[in-house]
């Protein structure tokens, strides 16, 4: 019952609220919102992606046919609770840091037998209607089970602390026609572009709000999003050339956001504008 | 040449160091990590797609020391930075038929409008200017942020005195002319907007027939 009436939901909200939202639309959008958000204060349509992901996660597939469920995500082969909250983190046997997205693309390739270049075509659903990709439904199921857990980021690593020095440097690297860092955007307190709060990554309770809520089913756009889409989408702003997809600097960036978010509790995904 | 290779060479070495010192709990200070190590993850990190190619990676004198004063938090130093201001200030462009002022109404919706320059823009998509992502402007637009000061009224407050349009020129043109590090984008020097388009977004602010002066 309460499934369907999300995917009813989901499908209403795909084709009322259109991808690139017009200004003058925005404060008719943000009306929507709020309506569609008491509509779904029971449920978040992203568990639906959770439930193919997990789906997917136990299938054996790919050429080698095996299952997921032998990945070692960074706490032992097959654990994935609170995975999330400690990652991204150092891997001996790659002997360099991975983000979750990386990871999983990385036990794709290792387990199932799938090539990295297949993966990586694709990573996100970007137009309107357009079925979430497995790695979107992939990434849900396993953020879902760090719920609860605390944020804690290792530094323990050298290769840990250099990738959190990168993504300090390129937090504040100013660049491009317009000038911006991520900083421009992320380290006042209270600003605001248009009507979007915007995070101020130099405040432990923005930076845990932020990190613990990503990735997030986005209700402007009728899609759960990952944070290396979130990051994707902020370069695009930024004006910068198109972020590679699982690229080291989202890694760094990733990581300097998870060691400011320290001790937040998970919370994805969760639900946004 | 010469120095960019012994920079590279540099970085390396510290970055050898520190993967030598797995074992210490001492953090990696970002000082330590040199800027041509950052270039190079940023360098990698990118695809180059419709106008929006690597050289957007390369920072200019103002954007490398500006991204040092936010980084620690110290003011640029004050020579550093009048001579930056003085610079922008010499370049910037004024119309050349005199006329600063063009249609508000079409100013507003280059106000208005958020495209251009995006990765995900077509080369031949005509820039906005986006000022409402920052500024109040026309208070019956209620979707403003606020990084900008607001400014409604601008020309009823100010008047439009030759030193204030002109000064509000240069301001749009380049921002850097009055304050090195503003976070607003220099619309006339980085090219975003052309003149006819400035001359718009002028007219939204200083014409007595704009709504921002109502
Ligand atoms: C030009 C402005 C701008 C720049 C530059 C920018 N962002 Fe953002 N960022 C935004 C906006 C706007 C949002 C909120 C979007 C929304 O609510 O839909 C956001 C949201 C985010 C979020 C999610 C916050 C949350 O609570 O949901 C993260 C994380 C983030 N940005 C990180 C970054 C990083 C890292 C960079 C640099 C690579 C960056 N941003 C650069 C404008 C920017
Ligand atoms: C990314 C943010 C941003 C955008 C976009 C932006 N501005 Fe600004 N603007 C600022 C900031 C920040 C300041 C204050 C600069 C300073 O600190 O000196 C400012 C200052 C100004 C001032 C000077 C105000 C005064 O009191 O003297 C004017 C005029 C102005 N902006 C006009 C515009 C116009 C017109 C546009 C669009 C074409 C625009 N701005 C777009 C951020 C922005």
């Amino acid at each position: 019952m309460k499934q369907r009436r999300w995917i009813s939901t989901v499908t209403a909200l795909s084709v009322s609220i259109p991808f690139a939202l017009s200004v003058s639309a925005q404060q008719d959008t943000q009306k929507e919102i709020e309506r569609y958000r008491q509509l779904l204060a029971d449920g978040n349509p992203a568990e639906l992606l959770e439930m193919r992901g997990e789906e997917l996660w136990k299938q054996k597939r790919g050429p080698k046919n095996a299952t997921l469920e032998a990945c070692d995500l960074g706490l032992g082969a097959g654990k994935i609770g609170g995975v999330n909250a400690v990652l991204p983190r150092y891997f001996a046997d790659v002997d360099r840091v991975m983000d979750l997205e990386s990871r999983i693309v990385h036990c794709q390739v290792t387990l199932q037998g799938f090539t990295q270049a297949e993966l990586t075509k694709r990573p996100y659903s970007l137009t309107v209607g357009e079925r979430q990709t497995d790695h979107e439904a992939l990434t849900a199921y396993v953020v879902g089970q760090s719920r609860g857990a605390a944020v804690n980021v290792p530094q323990a690593h050298a290769k840990e602390r250099e990738s959190f020095a990168r993504g300090e440097k390129m937090f504040y690297y100013k660049g491009g026609p317009y000038d911006f860092a991520c900083a421009t955007c992320h380290s006042v307190d209270g600003q605001r572009i248009r009507l979007q709060d915007l995070p101020n990554f130099q405040k432990a309770d923005n930076a845990q709000r932020a990190f613990t809520t990503w990735p997030a089913y986005r209700v402007s756009q009728g899609a759960m999003r990952t944070m290396q889409w979130r990051l994707y989408d902020c370069f695009r702003q930024q004006r910068f050339p198109e972020l590679a997809f699982l690229s080291q600097a989202s890694i760094d960036l990733i990581t300097y956001m998870g060691v400011k978010a320290k001790d937040g509790k998970m919370d994805s995904p969760a639900i946004k504008r | 040449m010469k120095s960019r290779s012994l920079l590279l060479a540099l970085s390396v070495i510290a970055l050898g160091f520190s993967a030598c010192s797995t074992m210490s709990p001492a953090s990696v200070d970002a000082n330590a990590i040199s800027e041509s190590a950052v270039k190079q993850t940023l360098r990698s990190s990118f695809l180059e797609t419709a106008t929006a190619k690597f050289d957007r990676l390369e920072q200019t004198e103002l954007q490398a020391a500006c991204t040092e004063a936010t980084r620690s938090g110290k003011e640029l130093d004050s020579k550093v930075r009048e001579t930056l201001q003085s610079k922008a200030l010499a370049a910037v462009k004024y119309p050349a038929d005199g006329k600063y002022l063009g249609d508000w109404k079409r100013g507003e919706a280059i106000a208005q409008s958020g495209r251009g320059l995006q990765f995900s823009d077509a080369a031949n998509t005509a820039a906005g200017g986006n000022c409402y992502a920052c500024h109040q402007i026309d208070k019956a637009e209620i979707a403003h942020g606020n990084i900008g000061p607001p400014l409604a009224g601008y020309g009823k407050l100010r008047g439009i005195s030759e030193p204030i349009v002109k000064y509000t020129w240069a301001r749009i043109w380049n921002s850097h002319a009055f304050n090195a590090c503003a976070n607003m984008p220099r619309f006339g020097d980085a090219g975003i907007l052309t003149e006819a388009q400035i001359k718009d977004v002028m007219a939204l602010l200083l014409d007595p027939a704009s709504p921002v002066n109502q």
